[in-house]
């Protein structure tokens, strides 16, 4: 059983590999004659002024908690969905009831306006 | 003749078959990707009523191997505040999953490297990875174009990420199982049968949102030349910027790939179940089909961008959010209704 994942674990090695090899063979291959205009941060021509770390905006956190909150909620529904047809209807309506849940959440957040971007 | 050379494949060590099989699958890919940049050249060119690249090569066909030799031959720039080891590994972390996730996609019948009963699972988790290596890109460079590439990036891909999953939630519901292969076989009989059809709006969202997933054309704004320069990869130069552009190829082949297998029936003839023509075409090879139907979609990917102008950053949050993930819960009911309601022809099973 687990023999057919051997195959995968070396597929994601040999992955790394793929990338690891041109990677050096650029580093080999290519000149390397660094110097201190090439190596500053691209700005459209311009000194780079203030740190490029910055503040940036709340809303990329509330979708990122928001993708948790789903993305979990999919892992739920997957062994859900695989055996739905030996649960029969008693399951799917279990499901429903836990769908009808987040979807109140859903509703919440959408009227809260965290899925707004203006 | 045969006999001797399987006596050989026998013979040798089970890593050693697992590695030439892996390279049996990267080769075509990578060749695929170099052609797939040619090909988004050449069709979006003749949509424009232009040639394309037609200089290297016999009509430009050696035009990818000229791109390839000269990224090979340019220096890989690490800038001075960047953080170099996070810098250099991040494109590594964009490419490995993204060649992967191939292990579990039957080509044809038994043709899979990895026959695993938790492949879809897999899939969702390896197409998933990508996302780090954006964020470790952009945040690495220390550069503000990179890093706000990358949190544009970041937010529209695990956006999409969650339609996507719900569309597979739907796909698992419809074949009652995560094996790829068994996906495919329950969509068997004829065109009728496959998924496409009782789940058309997931057949939709699940393409559309992986367009958005690549963050390719519409949904490219992660990349706006126009606005961010190149977003997340713009401190990225020779080899280094080569592996990100190879890993966004190689998801677009694998997007196409996978939209053929759960929706169109994969390695299936379109022609299963139609009288003369069934027999007419039984000797062409399953693997056949499913390139047939990845083209067909990497066709689509190209005709899109050469199409529509690029979406704005709030049309694709609202997009992802108030149109697909609502769709996508309705018919997660739909298709619980249909398969305990056994609609035929799809969901009958004995």
């Amino acid at each position: 059983m687990l023999d057919n994942y051997l195959p995968i674990l070396v597929f994601i090695v040999m992955g790394l590999v793929f990338g690891v090899g041109p990677l050096v063979a650029g580093f080999v291959l290519a000149p390397h004659r660094p110097d201190q205009k090439k190596n500053s941060p691209y700005e459209c021509g311009f000194e780079a002024f203030e740190d490029s770390r910055m503040k940036f905006d709340v809303r990329y956190y509330l979708v990122a908690i928001l993708f948790i909150i789903f993305d979990l909620e999919i892992a739920f529904l997957f062994p859900w969905a695989v055996v739905l047809d030996q649960i029969g209807w008693f399951g799917f309506a279990a499901m429903m009831v836990f769908l009808a849940i987040l979807v109140v959440g859903f509703i919440y957040e959408w009227k809260k306006g965290a899925l707004q971007w203006e | 003749m045969l006999q001797v050379l399987l006596d050989i494949w026998n013979w040798l060590p089970e890593l050693i078959q697992i590695l030439l099989k892996i390279v049996v699958i990267v080769v075509p890919i990578m060749l695929s990707v170099a052609y797939l940049t040619l090909a988004e050249r050449k069709v979006i060119g003749y949509i424009q009523v232009r040639i394309g690249p037609n200089r290297v090569g016999p009509r430009g066909l050696l035009q990818p191997i000229a791109d390839g030799l000269k990224l090979a031959l340019k220096e890989i720039i690490i800038p001075t505040n960047a953080n170099r080891f996070l810098f250099v590994i991040a494109p590594l972390l964009v490419l490995a999953p993204a060649l992967a996730a191939w292990a579990v996609i039957p080509f044809d019948e038994g043709m899979v490297l990895a026959d695993i009963d938790a492949g879809l699972l897999y899939i969702l988790a390896m197409t998933s990875l990508g996302v780090y290596g954006v964020i470790i890109a952009g945040w690495a460079s220390n550069s503000k174009y990179a890093f706000l590439g990358a949190l544009r990036s970041s937010a529209q891909v695990v956006s999409y990420e969650i339609a996507m999953g719900f569309a597979l939630v739907v796909v698992l519901m419809a074949a009652g199982s995560l094996n790829l292969q068994e996906i495919v076989l329950s969509q068997q009989g004829s065109v009728i049968h496959w998924f496409m059809w009782p789940l058309f709006p997931m057949f939709v969202v699940y393409f559309i949102s992986g367009v958005a997933e690549t963050n390719r054309a519409p949904f490219d704004v992660a990349e706006g030349e126009s606005e961010i320069v190149a977003g997340f990869h713009v401190e990225y130069a020779g080899m280094a910027f080569a592996l990100f552009f190879l890993a966004e190829y190689a998801n677009m082949i694998l997007i196409a790939a996978l939209t053929a297998i759960m929706f169109m029936g994969g390695w299936l003839s379109p022609f299963e179940g139609v009288p003369v023509l069934d027999g007419l075409t039984s000797w062409v090879p399953g693997i056949f089909w499913l390139l047939a139907k990845m083209g067909v979609f990497l066709f689509l990917f190209l005709w899109f961008r050469a199409t529509f102008p690029r979406y704005r950053y709030d049309q694709i949050m609202r997009l992802g959010w108030k149109v697909f993930i609502p769709v996508t819960i309705v018919w997660i009911v739909v298709t619980g209704f249909m398969v305990l309601g056994e609609v035929g022809p799809w969901f009958d099973r004995t």
